[in-house]
């Protein structure tokens, strides 16, 4: 299937597709960060607010009920917690209907198709960098100082977005195909939110005798996995261990390799379906 | 690629596009499993272009003549890459400004501006090109006042003559014009033919021209090619083809 793109090279076409792509990107993520918003009174303040109201009403109710189980700041743990499972909650939700919400575009124009998952990922971290302004505030009302440990953010954010970006082209091809995935992902995606120590502790699990396949289900669980890094970074102030590194690159590579080849072996079908 | 058929813009080799018809919509998973286990999942097989062929020299002008339905818009796409053929291969050589389907990833909530930045990403520009040209955009859409409004408050010609005044603005190695796009009101229209004409006497644009005034083929095209349901009937001079179309309806 050739489609060569032309041997004259011209000013004002973008000749490599790359950085083509790159600026469709950048358009589509601004796109989707001026729709948000827009016509609201506060704005862009709501990506800060949401993760701050979430955290003051979860913490009013859980934060006694997790006395004594090790977790020294429940609120940062908290908003720490949420704000990295909304990441991929947003990503992964929005990245399950790129595809079929990007059909009037896919009918007119020739574009590589990867970038409309890849995009929901860019647009959810994006919102994810303004929540951690509500880190930030946390941190200062409760006078928590960040140690270089902080860095580890980094690297944690890079793999949860690989993961992210993986899952998204997985779902999102398989969606175009079966429209069932989209109720389907939101039952896993409650479930998920379950099964990942967000607003418990794994101590509760472990000091309850849980059964050691519970644990281990919840331990391997790659959100427990980014989580705990992101926590390790921020609220804890110590280096991941070296299991949850391990797991967290190998879930990235995982999906994203996964997720590439599905991507890629059904991807020249899409038009026909959406 | 500087091989020696390098001075054809357009080749189609050998093209064919099969779309499946599936005897039923099956769009949930557990009614997909079932027919699989029962061996029942079924296609009917429906040839859009059946082993078409031909090339474009640079610089020339082609019409692409068929009664409704004949898998002309289908050519079209495939050339214009947004479908990919079943079979064969389609080389374009330098970039293409399809004028088949305008507009593509417009969005209503977006202002005038907004949307003439993603419409140009996606049409290959870079973000300095649109900079540049942004404002013989707004004159040639005759929109100044309204930059920065919401799409959705634009009546849907606005909306076409800004889609057309930024799939235009550069002059292209291959145009793709289906007639049966008509854009805002006559006077509009005057000036979208004026445009293209333009292109098309600078001589060095390739134009592929989709239409079903044979009067307007014949004013404008050098050459014709004629697809019927799918099939090429025939490629030669635009005289010639035209008669032969039109001699099947009498």
């Amino acid at each position: 299937m050739s489609h060569k793109a032309g041997t004259t090279k011209h000013v004002t076409h973008l000749t490599s597709s790359l950085s083509k792509d790159r600026f469709i990107l950048q358009q589509l993520v601004s796109k989707d960060f001026k729709l948000r918003y827009r016509r609201s009174v506060l704005g862009v303040i709501w990506s800060v607010l949401n993760p701050l109201l979430m955290m003051i009403i979860m913490s009013f109710v859980f934060s006694y009920f997790l006395k004594g189980s090790g977790v020294d700041n429940y609120p940062l743990y908290l908003i720490v917690g949420n704000i990295t499972f909304a990441l991929m909650n947003e990503a992964t939700s929005t990245g399950l209907r790129s595809i079929i919400d990007a059909a009037p575009l896919l009918k007119k124009v020739r574009v590589d198709r990867w970038v409309f998952p890849v995009q929901k990922v860019f647009s959810a971290a994006f919102n994810f960098a303004f929540s951690l302004i509500a880190v930030v505030i946390v941190m200062l009302f409760f006078q928590i100082a960040p140690t270089w440990h902080i860095i580890w953010m980094i690297p944690a954010l890079l793999l949860l977005m690989v993961f992210c970006i993986g899952l998204s082209m997985l779902i999102g091809a398989l969606a175009v195909f079966f429209r069932d995935m989209i109720h389907l992902w939101s039952v896993l995606l409650t479930a998920w939110t379950y099964l990942t120590p967000i607003f418990w502790d794994l101590s509760l699990l472990t000091n309850s005798n849980a059964p050691w396949i519970v644990v281990a289900v919840v331990k391997a669980n790659p959100m427990y996995n980014y989580i705990d890094m992101m926590r390790c970074a921020i609220v804890y102030q110590a280096s991941p261990g070296s299991t949850v590194i391990i797991l967290s690159v190998v879930w990235a590579l995982l999906a994203l390799v996964l997720g590439y080849i599905v991507f890629r072996k059904t991807e020249h079908k899409f038009i026909l379906y959406i | 690629m500087a091989d020696t058929s390098s001075d054809y813009a357009i080749e189609v080799n050998d093209v064919s596009m099969i779309f499946n018809i599936a005897s039923e919509q099956l769009n949930n998973l557990k009614e997909y499993f079932i027919k699989i286990m029962r061996h029942e999942l079924f296609f009917k097989e429906f040839r859009a272009l059946d082993h078409v062929s031909f090339k474009v020299r640079r610089g020339e002008v082609v019409g692409l003549v068929g009664t409704n339905g004949s898998g002309k818009s289908t050519m079209l796409k495939c050339i214009a890459g947004v479908l990919e053929p079943s079979e064969g291969s389609i080389v374009v050589r330098g970039n293409i400004a399809p004028l088949i389907e305008l507009g593509a990833g417009f969005d209503a909530e977006l202002t005038a501006r907004e949307n003439i930045y993603l419409n140009g990403s996606l049409l290959g520009y870079t973000h300095e090109f649109i900079d540049e040209h942004l404002q013989e955009i707004i004159d040639f859409a005759e929109l100044q006042d309204f930059m920065d409004m919401p799409l959705k408050n634009y009546s849907s010609g606005m909306v076409a003559r800004i889609a057309f005044a930024i799939a235009t603005v550069t002059e292209p190695d291959v145009l793709i014009v289906d007639e049966t796009l008509s854009v805002g009101d006559v006077f509009f229209q005057e000036k979208c033919e004026k445009r293209i004409k333009h292109f098309i006497d600078s001589g060095k644009v390739t134009v592929l021209f989709v239409s079903h005034s044979m009067k307007q083929v014949e004013r404008i095209c050098e050459r014709a090619v004629w697809i019927e349901k799918g099939v090429q009937r025939m490629d030669g001079p635009v005289k010639e083809v035209c008669e032969a179309y039109q001699k099947q309806f009498s």
